[in-house]
């Protein structure tokens, strides 16, 4: 993957996902949500994760989207009438986030492999075998719970937004 | 040349904003799609460990790419239930609002 394009997706990923928390219209942060996720997916697929990559333009920038937008509409928010800014509860939270980042990067600098460049493959990967077979044999127990997890979410989903008898 | 180091700190600046996101928005679904986006940050990084862990076949290491399967699903079903919970508390209070649902404070 040249730099160029990594930097490109990079830039997009990270400047749509800063979109998502200053933009005022919830709309508007779904979208860029979007923006970001594919952002993201392009990146997964610079690094070789082509099933990983899919599943994120499906999944996310698909159906957990879609899911926002619809309650987005439905629940018909408008933007937020602005409201007086505690200026302290905000310079506390933006502090504690650049403290976070900072550590991140002062922890990335020291280490020692993060230097290295991605060694290359020695065939071409076909990955979603290899992760099918981990899926079956190696995970094949946390992979029935994530099934079993799926279902209760389901039917909570289903039982919470059932309207309660008066 | 892309080192190993830019995608964790790509990673790390995005969990970032999605702390700052939850620390800073008062609207639950913004909250909630701050969430999202953190959890994505640690799907790159593990997706960027799992190419540098080249085994000796010359493959990436799948295990991390199994985590992040894992950890989409876990997300997605996490989305469906916080989003019906908003609409329960929408219906119940008419707000999205974190500073108008105070009841449990002390």
């Amino acid at each position: 993957m040249s730099p160029f394009l990594f930097w490109l997706f990079a830039s997009l990923t990270v400047i749509f996902g800063a979109a998502v928390v200053i933009n005022r219209n919830p709309v508007a942060s779904a979208l860029s949500l979007v923006a970001s996720f594919l952002g993201l997916a392009a990146l997964f697929m610079s690094l070789d994760a082509y099933f990983v990559g899919i599943i994120q333009v499906l999944v996310y920038a698909g159906a957990v989207m879609v899911l926002f937008l619809f309650i987005v509409m439905l629940l018909n928010l408008q933007a937020e009438e602005r409201r007086r800014i505690n200026w302290l509860a905000a310079a506390g939270g933006i502090t504690v986030a650049v403290i976070l980042l900072v550590q991140i990067a002062v922890t990335i600098g020291r280490f020692e492999a993060a230097r290295q460049a991605f060694p290359p493959l020695a065939r071409s990967t076909d990955d979603v075998w290899n992760i099918g077979a981990l899926l079956f044999s190696n995970y094949n127990l946390p992979f029935q719970i994530v099934g079993v997890l799926v279902l209760v979410a389901t039917i909570g989903v289903v039982l919470l937004s059932k309207r309660e008898p008066r | 040349m892309v080192t190993l180091g830019d995608y964790l700190l790509v990673s790390g600046v995005l969990f970032s904003i999605g702390f700052a996101g939850v620390m800073l928005r008062r609207n639950l679904i913004i909250i909630l799609m701050s969430l999202e986006l953190m959890l994505n940050a640690a799907n790159l990084s593990l997706v960027a460990f799992s190419r540098f862990r080249v085994d000796s076949s010359g493959l990436p290491n799948y295990n991390a790419q199994v985590f992040v399967f894992f950890i989409i699903t876990v997300a997605a079903a996490e989305v469906a239930v916080g989003l019906a919970i908003l609409v329960a508390l929408f219906r119940a209070r008419q707000t999205t609002d974190v500073k108008d649902i105070s009841s449990l404070k002390f």
